[in-house]
């Protein structure tokens, strides 16, 4: 199963995942999922440094599938933070906000 | 309305520039996360699904014109321009962002509010009857009683770190609007047979994983005793509540653990020591705060008022709004006007910043710039003249605060589920929009009745579903929401709590499963009864039967 960080970024509390080159971007589909299992370690590595950098809090590893040519996060949860409330498309980032 | 002395807007003012210099350290690192959260908790942020989420506390539910249109003006610059009202009276914004946090506190400082003790393991914010102070059952003003015990919880040295949260509610009423019995504290205000008022004291309710209806451990507690009983009470929980396991941790299980008569014994002999020392309430000072809460000056009216038959024969939706928006005023020629916040297919709670200040505005004309929030997640205009009832409701019509459900089944408390909580585990705003859309034709929910639906997207309750006549539990079945349901809770002075009636349904059978048992209800009930009243009849048994065995 293919897995990337989650994380919230600490100014605004805007859910961010760790894209390419140590960067964190605000959606799923603009980062690269790691396919290997024995990335985790080195994600969450590179997330706490981010931390530790005040960049982000509460980095955690989630697991993510492709669907079509879209990715998706397994866990209900997850997938409502990458897209926003279901109650209000109109906001988050399923709106671009 | 109560306002601030000195005292008190120093102190909030104090708090915001405090925050404001911790939001600078956890920004350059300064703090660490693990240091920063308790304090952010303490200001009411909570790092939620999407953002901050921010709970503004409303004490005992009263907001002031100026209050109201602030928290418009504060959604509308640093969130998405709406809010959601909760259960405990408060509101919170969904959207915020920590860099616009010093800003935020001082603006709410500037009209008395802040987010101090909405989070943590403290005495949250009072919550009391929305009537408060106009209700014509009522026997005393609560608002009096809860404003001491603002002032005596607010940063209280010994209560700050409770082995778990703590949470009052006050009423001064026979018939319960506030939910006493399903809180740490429950108080209800009454007069004894000797013609003095005082108050029963409930302890030990609550809702979440283990709920419990409040024990009654004092009977009657003459008010001027009323914060030095309850800190006898706080300092038996201090001393003795559970801090091994969060889970196990408040007042309702130790109370159940200790037995009421054991655990009554502990708060008496406690109480004892202290009933007759500082903490005594003289009358000058009840005076004086009585003083803040006097009654507006009402004009000398005629309680009949004939314009309003003419315009209700001639405005069906102003009638039908008529019959389920009222409540009784003691005062002649004004009435309570209840807006309903809970629109037919919308999420319960949430108000647009449009809208608050549109009711700022229509709370100075009519309702002498005052209004409540409710536990039931909608507002209240305490003070309506009734001959301005139609002109008010052609306004609230304007800004979609007029549907007539108070009290009717698409009249849904709901937590905010898994669309915006970091606890939830399955969505609860998307089943009350579709229970209300079901039920949207008015002559079917006058049909039906008086009932309460309470849903919740976990087992923590925040959407009081032990005590709705039905009640909807959200749970996370294998990556699935399946929702359970529960009938004969009751929040009022008859307070019960419902019990899970038997498997769950996926979201959209929920809905045709409650559809069901108002068929049954509607089939089974004797003239007059209420849903609840039909359910204690018969307890489960048809109600059972008939939905698990009828073909879907």
């Amino acid at each position: 199963m293919a897995q990337v960080v989650i994380a919230n970024r600490l100014r605004d509390g805007i859910v961010v995942f760790l894209g390419t080159n140590h960067t964190w971007v605000e959606q799923l589909q603009d980062c690269t999922p790691s396919e290997s299992k024995e990335d985790g370690q080195r994600l969450m590595d590179i997330s706490q440094e981010a931390a530790d950098q005040q960049e982000i809090v509460d980095p955690n590893l989630i697991e993510v599938e492709k669907r079509g040519q879209t990715w998706h996060a397994i866990k209900m949860r997850e997938e409502m933070r990458a897209k926003g409330p279901t109650v209000r498309e109109d906001l988050g980032k399923q709106a671009g906000n | 309305m109560y306002q601030y002395d000195e005292y008190d807007q120093d102190f909030v003012e104090q708090r915001a520039r405090q925050f404001s210099r911790q939001v600078e350290r956890r920004i350059s690192g300064e703090l660490t996360e693990d240091q920063f959260k308790p304090l952010r908790l303490m200001n009411g942020l909570y790092l939620q699904l999407h953002a901050y989420m921010l709970r503004i506390n409303v004490p005992y539910g009263c907001l002031s014109s100026a209050q109201m249109r602030k928290l418009g003006h504060v959604a509308r610059l640093y969130d998405k321009s709406y809010g959601h009202l909760t259960t405990r009276q408060n509101m919170q914004l969904n959207w915020i962002r920590l860099t616009d946090m010093p800003q935020i506190l001082l603006e709410l400082a500037s009209v008395e509010m802040h987010g101090i003790q909405s989070s943590g393991n403290c005495i949250r914010n009072i919550t009391a009857d929305e009537y408060a102070g106009v209700a014509a059952d009522e026997v005393e003003d609560p608002r009096i009683y809860c404003e001491f015990l603002r002032q005596w919880s607010s940063l209280h040295p010994e209560f700050s770190f409770l082995p778990r949260k703590f949470k009052f509610a006050v009423t001064g009423s026979p018939n319960d609007r506030a939910a006493v019995k399903a809180h740490d504290i429950g108080l209800r205000l009454y007069r004894n047979d000797q013609g003095e008022v005082g108050f029963e004291v409930f302890v030990g309710g609550g809702l979440g994983r283990t709920p419990f209806i409040g024990k009654l451990i004092r009977d009657f507690l003459p008010t001027e005793h009323l914060l030095s009983y309850c800190e006898a009470i706080l300092r038996v929980y201090n001393q003795l509540g559970r801090r091994d396991n969060k889970y196990k941790a408040r007042i309702k299980v130790l109370v159940h653990e200790t037995g009421e008569e054991a655990f009554r014994e502990l708060v008496e002999k406690e109480w004892e020591a202290i009933r007759d020392g500082t903490l005594s309430l003289p009358e000058e000072d009840v005076a004086l705060i009585r003083a803040r809460f006097a009654p507006p000056k009402y004009e000398d009216l005629e309680d009949d008022t004939p314009s309003l038959e003419s315009q209700r024969a001639e405005n069906p939706g102003f009638n039908d709004w008529m019959d389920q928006q009222l409540a009784e005023h003691k005062q002649a020629g004004y009435t309570i006007v209840n807006i309903s916040c809970t629109p037919i297919g919308k999420p319960p709670g949430d108000i647009s910043s449009e809208q608050m200040e549109s009711v700022a505005d229509l709370a100075e004309t009519y309702s002498f710039g005052e209004m409540r929030v409710t536990h039931n997640q909608n507002l209240v205009f305490t003070d309506v003249r009734k001959k301005d009832l139609f002109s008010l409701w052609q306004d609230l019509v304007k800004v979609e605060l007029a549907t007539p459900n108070h009290g009717l089944i698409s009249d849904t408390i709901c937590c905010p589920g898994l669309d915006y909580c970091a606890l939830a585990n399955a969505r609860s705003i998307p089943l009350a929009e579709k229970i209300s859309t079901a039920f949207a034709d008015q002559e079917r929910q006058k049909e039906i009745g008086e009932i309460y639906i309470n849903m919740s997207g976990c087992i923590n309750a925040c959407g009081h579903h032990h005590v709705g006549n039905i009640g909807i539990l959200g749970v996370d079945k294998k990556n699935t929401e399946l929702y359970q349901l529960m009938l004969g809770g009751s929040a009022k002075e008859d307070a019960s709590l419902g019990k899970i009636l038997g498997p769950g349904f996926d979201e959209d059978g929920v809905v045709t499963a409650i559809e069901k048992l108002i068929d049954i209800y509607l089939d089974l009930r004797k003239d007059g009864e209420t849903f609840l009243e039909t359910h204690r009849r018969l307890g489960d048994g048809p109600f059972k039967e008939r939905l698990y065995s009828a073909p879907s």
